[in-house]
């Protein structure tokens, strides 16, 4: 279990940025993936952007983007049809038995 | 650069029946042998084996089965486009002169380890497949208006297709309201908008230009490659609807072969979900950007046969390492005009299109007369 995953287990976002770069690394990794240097791992901004969604058995699901950088699938909570650019908030995440994300819808 | 033909093919019908992946890749290097009287296990130098099983040494162990001792001999793993991969291995063993004769073996189980890329931490829970396609049809219907109806084209032209196809894994046909009223897995994806994982095996033989007339009268000769990897991630797509890497190997494989989309007589795509197909014609060339939709409902009310004449993925099945080597057969067959019922007359410059994780990667090949 890398770095990422243990943080995850413990409901922590967290993501690996380079020192020498600034290179928000994205997937997690060790290593930069602009420069190959060490990362240092930091929590990361839970205010994130609505990319694409669809629904499944009544239940929305997206792709959202946070830190301009780090894209992730997760569940949306709403009951409204969500938009495209909408804001959302990765309200909860966590690892059971594989990674699990869960998004709140925020503003317009 | 040498030339690099084909000059010899086998497959087995796709099934679900219960088989080894050993057993499974050897039984369609039998039908190859059949059908090239003049090939003995001496000629071939290369044994290369695509396959997303765990099992290890199969290379080998196809060569030992098939009384050959090659002098290299290797697997290929990429996924769904495992067999291309496979293939552009062997293609460049041979036209770089290191051999003459490569035999590539694919083949693959139902239960196949490559079907999910558990990899992948960004898709969280969304792993499965059906999901990135659910994505992707949001992002294609929203830019260029594309319907459930035209999704149920692409299906049941490929159903239809299938049907004349004996390697088929589909004892049926699937119309389009069969299509519409199938099982709705999201929104937009419905059961028979998916290729079906199950058991089969396909087969070819490359060989260098001095040697390939010895096996085969006229070989097809592979005149154009592309290949991209944008990445492994499926977010890393930068936008949804439509597939960066398809688009970068289909230029790079036209430009090499130099040709253009509108030389195909035939094509072969990568139909892994009803959408695939429609955003790959935009990506290769083949029909213009947010039309792809309007050529697949054109093909389906003409019976056209033009664009997966086997029936794709969604009509036959996806074995995914005998899938881009079965693609790759069928381009062969047609321009061998020896496609029986699926024949297009007159086929002589064919397109390939394999790929693999949401379109991560892509491989694209040009096949000529």
């Amino acid at each position: 279990m890398n770095r990422f995953e243990k943080e995850l287990k413990e409901g922590n976002f967290v993501c690996g940025e380079c020192p020498n770069c600034k290179n928000i690394v994205w997937p997690p990794s060790e290593y930069c993936s602009a420069c190959l240097g060490g990362v240092i791992w930091r929590g990361a901004s839970r205010s994130g952007t609505l990319i694409e969604y669809s629904r499944k058995n009544g239940e929305w699901f997206g792709m959202a983007e946070f830190e301009g950088k780090i894209r992730i699938l997760g569940t949306i909570m709403s009951d409204n049809e969500p938009r495209v650019g909408q804001k959302l908030r990765l309200e909860k995440c966590g690892y059971d038995e594989g990674e699990r994300f869960l998004f709140n819808v925020v503003g317009n | 650069m040498r030339r690099v033909g084909i000059v010899s093919a086998g497959q087995t019908k796709f099934t679900k029946d219960d088989s080894s992946i050993e057993s499974l890749l050897v039984s369609s290097v039998k039908p190859l042998f059949d059908e090239s009287k003049d090939l003995s296990q001496k000629d071939i130098d290369v044994v290369l084996t695509s396959t997303n099983s765990n099992q290890k040494y199969l290379a080998n162990i196809v060569s030992e089965l098939s009384g050959i001792s090659p002098r290299i001999a290797h697997s290929v793993e990429s996924l769904c486009n495992s067999g291309t991969n496979c293939i552009v291995s062997a293609f460049s063993y041979i036209a770089s002169g290191l051999a003459d004769v490569a035999l590539v073996v694919g083949a693959e189980k139902t239960d196949s380890p490559g079907l999910v890329l558990d990899w992948d931490v960004s898709r969280g829970q969304y792993k499965h497949p059906i999901y990135w396609s659910s994505l992707f049809t949001s992002s294609h219907m929203r830019k260029y208006g594309t319907t459930l109806e035209d999704l149920a084209y692409v299906s049941a032209k490929n159903h239809v297709n299938g049907r004349a196809n004996p390697f088929s894994y589909f004892d049926r046909s699937y119309s389009f309201e069969d299509v519409m009223a199938s099982k709705k897995l999201t929104d937009n994806v419905r059961l028979l908008d998916c290729s079906m994982p199950c058991n089969g095996s396909a087969s070819i033989l490359l060989a260098s230009e001095d040697v390939a007339n010895k096996f085969k009268e006229k070989p097809v000769w592979i005149t154009g490659i592309g290949q991209k990897s944008i990445s492994a991630g499926f977010t890393k797509n930068s936008d949804l609807s439509s597939m960066q890497s398809t688009s970068i190997a289909a230029s790079d494989a036209f430009s090499m072969a130099r040709c253009s989309p509108r030389e195909i007589d035939v094509a072969e795509v990568h139909d892994a979900f009803s959408i695939c197909e429609i955003m790959a014609l935009e990506d290769l060339g083949l029909a213009e950007r947010g039309r792809g939709a309007k050529i697949v409902r054109d093909l389906y009310e003409t019976g056209s046969r033009k664009v997966n004449p086997r029936g794709g993925l969604i009509g036959t099945g996806h074995p995914l390492g005998a899938t881009g080597i079965a693609q790759t057969i069928e381009a062969y067959r047609q321009i061998c005009g020896e496609s029986g019922k699926r024949q297009i007359d007159g086929a002589r410059t064919a397109l390939v299109h394999n790929m693999s994780a949401a379109a991560t990667s892509s491989t694209v090949m040009v096949l000529r007369s």
